[in-house]
Parts: structure tokens; sequence; C-alpha cells
């Protein structure tokens, strides 16, 4: 589903950072893989890269077969196949929850307004919030909002969702009612790739744990390989500190 | 919101109100004392004839003939000359008919006198001054969005060309610039177009186009920094639902960022009516210029100027009250 191939991005300003450094990796179909390590070592960067929200500097990217990094490609009908969730959420502010939801079904898959409608009230009732669709963003909880997100990029019919830490900006007791939402849809066989510093969701639902550090994969292995005896020294001064 | 300053006293509150007013009023009579003092004779009803005023109609026949028969009509008398080429209705309004039946009379020879009320020079100054502020208005609003996206886009064609436009417009004087389209351009476009047999363009469009092309660099920056105020991710969740840059502009930024840029874009299209007095210099006989004619006519000039500073005041209040009704109504939750 995802190759990555000998991937590098260096970033100049406002210094000199070598973000990634011939990463490669593998996401197959249905999988949900979990990228965790410390902060700067690149794991925001290697999927924000998966959708060319960065462009690498050198390697390729294939989603589904398609280089990303090829200058033929249309990077927006690829985009329109691999859903986002922020950190920050990004809802429009200036859009209801509802006209969040149909925005990009009508203008980007040419979807009429009544198929568009019926698809995100569905999505609403799948992420929990139908009773919210007619408010604006700013007066919904930050689990809400991330949950609406989530519909939002559900609502594209995506093959793969990269999910880029969506539960860092939220307060402790609404991390869960987010969790719950990516679990289900993992159980529904999505395609994942989550950068998260929750150890629970990835011991519970990774298929398999990358690890980063410096730009670089460290260590690539199932949940309990992973947190039960991990082979790198890096690995393990990283999971003692944080669990 | 918080509370900056401290709580007056009712009292106090009072007092102070009253030290305004005393204060404004003072002033006033500083000034009508002071004008009094170099013998000027203040007429304020001399001024509303030049806002509307009755003007003397005389209704002259066209042909040589006799007056046939006088009707009353139900709005107007009919006067019915017929002579040897033929016969000739004239209305007249009102009871001054100068003829009786059977006179004969010759072309030129009055036949009534009505009375009609007309648009002073004042008012149609005003017009003027708010027609040429609308369109310039509307072209510097196009001028601006299509620069300010120009201005941050990353092909360098787009950008240098809108980075040159903006600092030669804000760099040079707008008076100098009315110039330039009047006296340069202006003469240039109406020789081309004389040689190629076509109408003059009026100096009306000169001036429009200096104010338009003037605010536009103004609005460009505005729009400009409208957008870049709207936080990246915006941009980044629209595109990575797939949409094209054009399509996550239309539907996500540029509608944020009108309501953040509605308050300085008030302000711009403020000044541009102000600035819009400039344009009596190529013979565009807006208010500032028709309040000028009005002057050497009527020898009353502190009534009239404080007349013309009080109807831009009209007209830039109106347009901060629209704005800020716009404001309200694009303000969501």
């Amino acid at each position: 589903m995802i190759k990555v191939e000998n991937v590098s991005k260096t970033f100049y300003a406002p210094h000199e950072v070598h973000a990634l450094q011939n990463v490669s990796c593998q996401v197959d179909k249905g999988e949900v893989v979990v990228i965790i390590g410390p902060s700067g070592s690149g794991k925001s960067t290697l999927l924000r890269c998966l959708n060319r929200l960065e462009h690498a500097d050198s390697g390729h990217i294939y989603i589904d077969g398609i280089d990303i990094l090829d200058r033929k490609t249309n990077i927006n009908t690829v985009r329109a196949e691999v859903g986002m969730v922020f950190q920050s959420f990004n809802l429009f502010p200036h859009k209801t929850v509802f006209e969040n939801v149909t925005l990009a079904q009508q203008v980007v898959r040419k979807r009429g307004r009544a198929e568009a409608e019926k698809k995100a009230m569905t999505l609403l009732e799948k992420v929990g919030i139908p009773d919210k669709a007619g408010v604006y963003p700013d007066q919904l909880s930050g689990g809400q909002q991330q949950r609406v997100a989530i519909a939002r990029a559900l609502a594209m019919d995506p093959k793969v969702m990269l999910f880029d830490e969506p539960t860092s900006a939220l307060d402790p007791e609404m991390i869960g009612e987010v969790l719950d939402v990516m679990k289900a849809l993992a159980k529904e066989g999505m395609t994942m790739v989550v950068v998260t510093h929750e150890m629970g969701f990835a011991r519970e639902v990774a298929d398999r744990v990358i690890f980063m550090d410096d730009g670089t994969i460290v260590e690539v292995g199932t949940p309990e390989h992973f947190f039960k005896n991990p082979t790198h020294k890096r690995t393990q001064l990283f999971l003692n500190q944080i669990l | 919101m918080a509370q900056a300053t401290k709580q007056l006293s009712r009292r106090s509150y009072f007092f102070w109100a009253t030290v305004f007013f005393l204060g404004i009023f003072s002033l006033m009579a500083l000034l009508y004392f002071a004008t009094r003092k170099v013998d000027y004779v203040w007429r304020w009803y001399r001024v509303p004839q030049y806002f509307y005023y009755k003007d003397k109609v005389e209704v002259r026949s066209q042909i040589e003939g006799q007056v046939e028969k006088i009707v009353a009509g139900q709005k107007a008398n009919v006067v019915v000359v017929t002579g040897p080429d033929g016969s000739e209705e004239y209305q007249i309004p009102g009871k001054d008919i100068r003829v009786g039946e059977g006179d004969y009379i010759y072309p030129g020879d009055i036949l009534g006198v009505h009375q009609k009320w007309k648009v002073g020079i004042l008012l149609q100054g005003l017009w003027l001054t708010l027609k040429v502020s609308l369109i310039s208005i509307i072209f510097g609003i196009l001028i601006g969005l299509i620069v300010g996206l120009a201005r941050i886009s990353a092909n360098p064609a787009l950008k240098w060309s809108a980075i040159t436009y903006i600092e030669l417009i804000r760099g040079s004087p707008l008076l100098v610039q009315i110039f330039i389209w009047y006296f340069v351009l202006g003469t240039v476009i109406n020789t081309l177009l004389a040689k190629n047999g076509m109408a003059q363009l009026p100096p009306l469009w000169f001036g429009v186009a200096s104010l338009a092309v003037f605010a536009g660099a103004y609005v460009a920056e505005i729009v400009r920094a409208g957008i870049q105020s709207i936080h990246r991710g915006q941009m980044e969740a629209a595109r990575s639902l797939g949409m094209t840059y054009p399509q996550a502009m239309r539907h996500v930024i540029l509608p944020q960022a009108f309501r953040r840029i509605l308050p300085p874009l008030a302000g711009q299209f403020i000044s541009l009516i102000k600035d819009s007095s400039l344009l009596g210099i190529i013979a565009i006989r807006e208010l500032t210029k028709a309040t000028r004619e009005v002057v050497t006519t009527s020898l009353q000039p502190f009534e009239l100027w404080f007349v013309c500073a009080l109807l831009y005041l009209v007209l830039t209040f109106g347009l901060s009250m629209f704005v800020q009704y716009l404001e309200r109504r694009t303000v969501v939750s």
C-alpha cells in the first residue's frame, strides 16, 4: 500500500536539520503501523512526506503503486485517497461541522449535495456526534473537534489514513474518545499510519511499531517484541523514559 | 472585556461630560467671534440653493403662427400653435401664460414661464464623488485581490510584478500619479484614439483609473496580510483532502481572510473617498471642485467649506457603518 524507499529530507531554515536520512519502510493493506520516537526524530516529517505536505528531497514514495515524488503525478488525486488527521485538528472555523465534512466531497469528489450530506451524517454518527452537525467547530471540545476531523477525512473514502499525533493537543479526559474512534477504524480494516505518544494504543492496536530517532528508523517490530524485549539500546532508553 | 480604565462616579461622569460639551461649544463660539472680528458675515441661508434651487423655465415657440387655443390640461396648460408649416403643442405647467388665443407669434417668442426644482452644483458634486469612489473601490478590490494573490505566489514573474507595482504606487504621491494618468497616459491614449477615428475618453476615466490603481496597491498588501494571517494548518488541511490550491483559496482561506481584512479595508476606502478630492485638478467636478466653484460665485467660503467637510463626513461615516454591518453579518458564532 505504502512503500518508502531511501527517502531523505533536510530543512535549511531556521537552521540545517537532517530530518530524514535514507528512510525505507513499508505499510501493507489493512495494516496499522504506529511510529514512535522522541520529539525531533523525524516521525512527523515522515508522515507528512507520505502525502507530500513535505516534499522529500530524494528517494521514492509509492502510494498504491503511484510514485508521488514523480513530477508527472497529480498529487491532488493521490491526496484524495489519503486521509490525514492533524494534531491541531485544523477544522475550517467558518464552516459548520456538517459543512466541514461535506465540503471536500463536493469540491473534490464532485458528489451531489444529497449524497455528500448523507455520507456526512453517517460518518458523524460513526464518530458519535450527529447532534453537533449544525454548530461551528469552536463550540466543540477538543475531543469532539478531532472526531469531526476524522469524519472529514473519512468522507473522502480514503484508502489510507495518516494520524499526526492526533491526541497530543487534547485534555487527558478526551484522549479516550478519539482513540476509541481510531480503534474502531482499525478493526474495520483501514490501513493506518499513526504518529503518537500513546503507548497503550500502540500496544493494543498496532500490527507493527516503528521506532525512529535522529531521522532514521532504528527498529521495527511487533508490539510484543517492542515493549517486552527491544533490541536496540536507544529504543530501550526511550521506552524506559516514557513507560 | 477587561476594564482598563477606572470607573468614574456618577457625579463626576456628568461633570466631565459637561466639560466636553462646554469645550466644543466654546470652540465654536471662539471661531464665530474671531470671524466677526475680521468682518465676516455668516449667511447660512445662502447655502441651500446650491443643493436644490428653483429655476425659471421659459417655454418658447419653435414655429411661426397663430395661437389656436389654450387648453387647461390636468398637469399643465397646453398651448396649440398653428402656422403655415403645421401645428405644435406646448406644455406649460402653472398659470404664467404670456400669450392669448388668436395672438400671432414668431419663433422664439415666450409662450409662458414656469418654475422647476433643479439639483444644485453641490449635490451634483457629491453624486460625482460618490460615483467615482464606488467605481474605484470596486476596481480597487479586484486589482488588490489579484495582486495580493500574485504577491504570495511562488512564481517569480507574478511575485516580482506584484512587488514592483506595490512599491511604485506606494512610493509616489497620488497627486503625481493623477497627473501621470491624465497628462501622460491620457494624452497618449486619446491621441491614439483620435488617430484611429475613435471617441476620446473623458477625464473621469483617468481619474477613476488613478484612484483604483492607487487603492489597489494598498488593498493588495491588506489582502496579503489577511491571507498570511490564516494559520497554515488550514491550507494543509484543505490540500490534504485533495483540493487544488485555487479550490483551497476559494473555499477555505479567502472566506476566513475576508473577515479579518474588512476593518483595514474600510479604512483604505475611507481614505479613497477623501483622496477623490484631488481629482478636481483634472477637471472632474467632484465635491471639492464644486465647492470651489460655488465659493467663487457666492463669496461665502466659510460656510461652504464647512458644508463640504460635512458632506465628506456623511460619505465616510456611511461607508464605515456599512462595513460594520458587514462585519457583524460575517462573524459567525
